[in-house]
């Protein structure tokens, strides 16, 4: 009752946080969409990093690391602080100059502009849009399925239990439909309200709550685990592979055997069960193997996906100055080190904790992604469980709007204005469609999240290589003068095709692990999308002289 | 400078992957910490460095111009 409580009260911060930001709106489009380009560089900072960091950074941290020790910190979170900043100067910076020479709202409007045609937003509409959307459905599954868990038993009389197809959710429980509804509410009022200001308030106050939170979080368990040197010494007795990144053929390797031990036990639970009341079969334990240095380094493909987020294009253009992104670009890879090192160093840690004899995640616990809250709801009080459920969803929430946002941005000023309107179209009017896109998007993606689709979660990595695999056209539309219209076709088709080909050959997202050539398949999509953008290039006229000057030509002020 | 900066840069990303630190389990840093996360802790702290420096001497050049171009040049309204 008390983590609803507190629950309720961030969203009711959140929208007063709307209100607010609702009075500094001019009511015109360039601010709506915008900010009238006036975000300073602190505000930049806090929408960018909340934009980039969705709920994994806090959840999914802890669970991979629960997985695979602490490897997953060099693979996700120093990869990304040293390439995310790197976006930010070479691209972000450059992007903002275009934007505000230019007058652009939308990614589609550069590239249409830059590589002269108008059909390639047609082949980019469907590309980002549908890239987009099942990050959002991540976003707003992951808000239901968390009020869900963390409510359980909070108003029996109101919520009886219910069977949701796979599990039964315990009586009292705030259901899915209404979490997720919630959730989708709060962000709909303040980017309604708002526009890209609202969004980019919400996510600076959103990101200290997740930070503050992961920080506390982290003092608070390593306190129950005896102090941090006595986790970590629990860590090398019984399962020193999560502190390294092999598996050596001595290792104790404690959990596993556990795991394998209550497998055993459910599998032959299962078998004697009459067929009729089976239900599916126990999932195999997987042995620990490691990372392989390839699969470290082609790791180095998924955060290339930021440069062609349309969200993060849209935040790159509400920064005031390019001196504002000086703090982004310097501070990115520190918050990053801030939020995921101590979620990283509680994972491992739980693999091996023990309090009175019992390990504190029971031997097979087999839902990762619920390790943290399984910590808070053991190791400390309601209050702070409703604190992290806060954070969990403000990290949710940062970038649940400015998705929002640059969809509804994208169908405005790239479908409606551009085709039929032909730009003929009044501020007032931009504003009000604007409004009227985040309202369907939200009810559409809302509708579509109630059926709870299976293997989303695997999606949003296959998401990641597809915006990655884009990379090259962004890069070379900035800095390379001999790309062509014809070679910006071959990259995004061949983007398009490699995905495909290797999203089929993973089983269409059915495999976790899968790897093709021993490496991440964004590196295989990178390569082709890159060859092809650059040996068509090469082979087909070069750009106009007036392309060429308008983006590599001296300023005239 | 700007070149050694970019150097920089390449470095950070060799060094990222460190092999030498692959298997080791026993190391800890002030007694808590895997010497394998301690020192992408380190990668994390010198790409905001590397950063830094690239603020100082690789800040493209046109850029700052375009701060003082007035409103009205971008294309009619914004969004065209």
């Amino acid at each position: 009752m008390l983590q609803v409580g507190i629950i309720c009260g961030y969203l009711a911060l959140l929208l007063l946080l709307g209100v607010a930001s609702s009075r500094f709106f001019r009511g015109t489009a360039s601010d709506y969409f915008l900010a009238s380009r006036g975000i300073g560089s602190f505000l930049l900072l806090m929408s960018l990093f909340g934009t980039t960091m969705t709920a994994f950074a806090m959840v999914g941290s802890t669970g991979e690391s629960f997985k695979a020790g602490i490897g997953v910190y060099g693979l996700m979170a120093s990869w990304s602080g040293i390439i995310h900043a790197a976006v930010f100067f070479l691209i972000g910076i450059k992007l903002w100059s275009f934007g505000k020479r230019h007058g652009y709202v939308t990614q589609i409007q550069f590239f249409r502009d830059r590589f002269e045609s108008d059909k390639l937003g047609l082949i980019l509409f469907p590309v980002l849009v549908g890239l987009v959307i099942p990050y959002l459905l991540i976003g707003i599954m992951g808000a239901g399925a968390t009020i869900e868990k963390v409510t359980e038993g909070a108003f029996p009389s109101v919520f009886p239990a219910y069977f949701t197809g796979r599990t039964v959710v315990a009586a009292g429980a705030v259901p899915y439909w209404l979490g997720s509804l919630a959730i989708c509410l709060v962000v709909l009022f303040y980017v309604f309200l708002g526009g890209v200001r609202g969004t980019a308030w919400a996510n600076a106050f959103q990101t200290l709550v997740f930070l503050f939170i992961g920080c506390f979080t982290f003092v608070l368990i390593a306190d129950k685990f005896g102090g941090v040197r006595n986790a970590t010494a629990m860590v090398q007795e019984h399962n020193p592979h999560y502190l390294r990144r092999t598996v050596d053929a001595d290792d104790p390797l404690t959990r596993y055997q556990g795991d394998l031990k209550v497998h055993g036990q459910r599998l032959a639970k299962w078998e004697a069960a009459p067929p009729e009341e089976r239900g599916p079969k126990p999932a195999e334990v997987e042995r620990p193997h490691g990372f392989t240095q390839l699969h470290f380094l082609t790791y180095f493909f998924i955060p290339l996906s930021v440069g062609m987020f349309p969200h993060l294009f849209q935040h790159w253009l509400t920064a005031r100055s390019a001196r504002s992104f000086r703090l982004s670009v310097v501070a990115h890879p520190l918050l990053i080190l801030l939020v995921w090192a101590p979620c990283v160093m509680i994972g491992v840690w739980a693999t091996s904790a023990m309090i009175d004899g019992k390990p504190v995640i029971p031997y097979g616990f087999t839902n990762p992604n619920a390790v943290l809250g399984k910590l808070v709801a053991e190791l400390t009080t309601p209050v702070l469980g409703g604190f992290l459920t806060a954070g969990i969803l403000a990290a949710i929430m940062s970038s649940l709007d400015s998705q929002f946002l640059c969809i509804g941005s994208i169908f405005t000023n790239d479908i409606v204005a551009h085709y039929i309107k032909h730009d003929r179209i009044g501020d007032r009017q931009r504003v009000f469609l604007g409004r009227l896109f985040v309202i369907l998007i939200v009810a559409a993606t809302y509708a579509l999240a109630q059926f709870r689709p299976g293997g989303v979660f695997t999606l949003g990595v296959w998401c990641f290589s597809g915006f990655a695999s884009l990379f090259p056209l962004v890069f070379a539309a900035v800095y390379w003068r001999r790309v062509t219209k014809a070679g910006a076709y071959a990259c995004v088709l061949t983007a398009a095709a490699t995905w495909i080909w290797l999203f089929a050959e993973s089983g269409f997202a059915g495999d976790d692990n899968y790897l093709f050539l021993g490496m991440m398949p964004a590196a295989t999509m990178v390569a082709a999308s890159t060859l092809a953008l650059v040996v068509v290039s090469l082979l087909t006229r070069p750009p106009s002289a007036a392309t060429i000057e308008k983006f590599f030509g001296t300023v005239r002020a | 400078m700007k070149n050694f900066v970019y150097a920089l840069v390449i470095l950070l990303i060799v060094l990222h992957q460190d092999f030498w630190f692959w298997d080791d389990s026993e190391t800890l840093v002030l007694g808590f910490i895997p010497i394998g996360l301690a020192y992408h802790m380190g990668i994390s702290i010198a790409a905001a460095c590397t950063w830094a420096l690239a603020n100082h001497f690789c800040w493209p050049k046109d850029v700052d111009e375009i701060e003082s171009l007035p409103k009205a040049q971008a294309r009619g309204q914004e969004g065209h």
